[in-house]
């Protein structure tokens, strides 16, 4: 053989077997399939760029698929956040025309991935002036927004494609006089109580531990327990430790060393949903598989681990990196101090400006007095407090109203108007609230100061009010 | 073959639906009839709910009070929204039909009418009074029927509420005014 000949053969063989890896990682998973990534992600989702079947539910799925995927995880917040511009008013066929300018049907119209050079901080992937497109005219209902540059239509205080809840005109009336410190300045909703399994009675003695002997562990996990809010409410070791055994031989046998996001999520259901859709724990929610099995054995099925500070994007400490981030991460396993996952946590991993600086703020100062009791209880404003906020939300089976900490960031974290109804008007007037939140300097520096403009939307709202009444009153005269 | 005296009045029935066009429906019934049933059915529970809830309970005994931001404010839903949010409900159950409610005087501009055959019949049903009105148009690449139907102030709360909106472009209406209408279409093509 010619040594042309051999590398000509050398070459296909290696090519061929390239392609074949390449194939294999597109269709099994693994490492090799990131190369595949068209771009950078999200800042939404690039915790979960390898768990590609999560979106794209199969190889050949095509926008409809896509679609299901993405109301899969965000459709019960959108209806929850009333949303604005739901996919069914533009199915109304007397929007078609609407339609044809804008396929608002399709989450991915403005929130395309993979395209980090048009990504905006919301994740809008579309020219902010697309409101336009069907609002163009809004100049004749709306004489203030006469001239106004559609491209600030979504600016912070003014307008939400989605989460209206703040900003619609008769609530910005109705809260308009409000001072900017309320009194009592209080977050008054507390978590309902998780109701007791069984015949569950309050545990007071250590004696009564159900764990087997050999997994008793330190004196403080006992005493940490004994204390905590799971042995007042009946729950013993192996509720969380052997859930399913109902002797102690079963207990010994089915023993868990460390209980995962599940076992939490069976009784805090509504935090461990919130938890599997929030920035901490989305890599550990169900489907989130990096590769499925192939027939040949060599790959095998794997999922993503959970979320670690050295993933992130933001700036985090460095000595946090290698955490994984469980429910125990925050939650301290066995004391189980809710306290403890409101600002402590937190800044054991989180090394950014804003939150650097809570520490001396005056939403840290107010948590100081609360701590040591000279405030009353919710007057303290903690991290978890503003982004994991305790919000009310009705059971669709039975109605009922349940109070619970949402472990789900994305409801109130950008646009930052999210947080004005469930965080911030808690304590402070709408019209604070919004000045607050659209002054970037001051966020950054955990709102150590005032802000330093007026967001003009509730000025705009009196002054129209005033003006029909004028109008009304002048008709009446000539009557 | 003999064919079944119910199966004749079938074929007759076809053959007369085609010879009239695209009126047929592919069950036999015509696209009208259709459409009249289910505003048969819209506006009966319309009436039930403005008349026997809002107007009784918070026009007449006063106990409770009907708002558009009914959640916020603990209040009844207005008529108008219990109407949308039911047309919203059956979008999301079904593409057989759609139907909403307009009017040739929004209190929201997104309900002024939009289409060729909302403005006409819109027009229409205020005109005529007691008539529908019915046509073809295509939406978006799709031949739908559609039909517009008046939609009348049947409690005092329909008039005084609109009369009364800061966003309402028209302030004198009176009882059993037609105040809108409301658009129900059937695609006629897949």
């Amino acid at each position: 053989m010619s040594r042309t000949l051999t590398l000509w053969t050398v070459w296909l063989l290696a090519t061929a077997a390239g392609a074949v890896i390449l194939a294999a990682g597109m269709v099994y998973g693994g490492s090799v399939r990131s190369n595949f990534a068209p771009g950078r992600m999200t800042s939404g989702h690039h915790q979960i760029e390898l768990a590609c079947t999560a979106c794209h539910t199969s190889p050949f799925s095509g926008r409809e698929a896509m679609q299901k995927a993405c109301i899969g995880c965000h459709g019960a917040d959108l209806a929850t956040a009333k949303d604005s511009h739901p996919a069914k008013k533009f199915n109304d066929p007397r929007n078609a025309d609407r339609l044809a300018k804008l396929k608002a049907t399709e989450c991915v119209t403005c929130h395309t991935e993979h395209r980090p050079e048009i990504t905006r901080a919301t994740g809008l992937t579309l020219p902010a002036d697309y409101c336009a497109l069907c609002h163009q005219d809004i100049g004749r209902e709306r004489p203030s927004h006469v001239g106004l540059d559609s491209a600030t239509c979504l600016n912070s205080g003014c307008h939400n494609y989605h989460d209206n809840r703040a900003l619609y005109e008769d609530f910005l009336e109705k809260h308009a006089r409000e001072p900017d410190l309320k009194s009592p300045a209080v977050m008054k909703l507390r978590a309902t109580s998780v109701p007791p399994t069984g015949t569950a009675k309050p545990i007071t003695s250590i004696a009564a531990a159900d764990a087997p002997p050999s997994h008793r562990g330190d004196a403080h996990v006992g005493a940490d327990w004994l204390a905590s809010a799971h042995a007042k409410g009946g729950v013993n070791c192996a509720g969380c430790h052997a859930p399913k055994a109902k002797t102690p031989e079963a207990i010994a046998t089915g023993w868990i060393a460390k209980p995962d996001h599940q076992a939490c999520t069976s009784c805090h259901e509504q935090e461990g949903r919130g938890f599997v859709q929030g920035r901490h724990g989305m890599r550990l929610a169900a489907g989130m598989k990096v590769s499925t099995p192939d027939p040949t054995g060599l790959v095998k099925a794997s999922k993503l681990g959970p979320m670690q500070p050295s993933l992130a994007r933001l700036p985090m400490a460095r000595e946090a990196h290698a955490a994984n981030l469980t429910c125990t991460s925050c939650h301290q396993a066995h004391a189980f101090a809710t306290r403890d996952g409101e600002v402590k946590a937190c800044l054991g991993c989180h090394a950014d400006e804003h939150s650097k600086r809570y520490i001396g703020s005056p939403h840290h100062k107010a948590w100081l007095a609360e701590v040591a009791g000279k405030a009353p209880a919710g007057s303290g404003v903690t991290c978890a407090g503003c982004h994991m906020p305790r919000i009310a939300r009705e059971d669709p089976d039975t109605g009922e109203d349940r109070v619970f900490a949402d472990h789900n960031q994305n409801n109130t974290l950008r646009p930052a108007s999210k947080m004005i109804r469930p965080v911030c008007m808690s304590c402070h007037g709408l019209g604070f609230a919004i000045d607050a939140l659209a002054d970037r300097r001051l966020v950054e520096s955990n709102f150590a100061g005032r802000p330093s403009a007026r967001v003009e939307s509730i000025t705009w709202v009196m002054r129209r009010l005033k003006e029909g009444e004028g109008k009304s009153n002048a008709k009446d005269t000539s009557k | 073959m003999k064919l079944t005296r119910t199966a004749r009045i079938l074929s007759a029935s076809a053959v007369a639906a085609v010879a009239f066009g695209s009126i047929a429906y592919a069950q036999g019934l015509a696209y009208k009839d259709v459409t009249d049933m289910l505003h048969a059915v819209m506006e009966s529970d319309r009436t039930v709910y403005t008349r026997k809830v809002v107007n009784r309970l918070a026009v007449k005994e006063k106990v409770i009070k009907a708002s558009e931001h009914h959640e916020d404010e603990k209040t009844l839903p207005l008529p108008a929204q219990m109407f949308r949010f039911g047309a919203e409900m059956v979008a999301g159950k079904t593409d057989k039909f759609t139907y909403s409610l307009l009017s040739l005087w929004p209190v929201n501009k997104q309900n002024a009418p939009r289409t060729d055959i909302e403005k006409k019949g819109l027009a229409f049903v205020a005109a005529n009074i007691g008539k529908n009105y019915y046509g073809e148009e295509t939406l978006g690449g799709k031949k739908y029927f559609t039909a517009v139907y008046a939609d009348t102030a049947v409690a005092p709360a329909c008039v005084s509420c609109h009369n009364e909106h800061k966003d309402s472009p028209r302030r004198d209406f009176k009882l059993k005014d037609v105040m809108g209408g409301v658009v129900i279409r059937i695609p006629m093509s897949k």
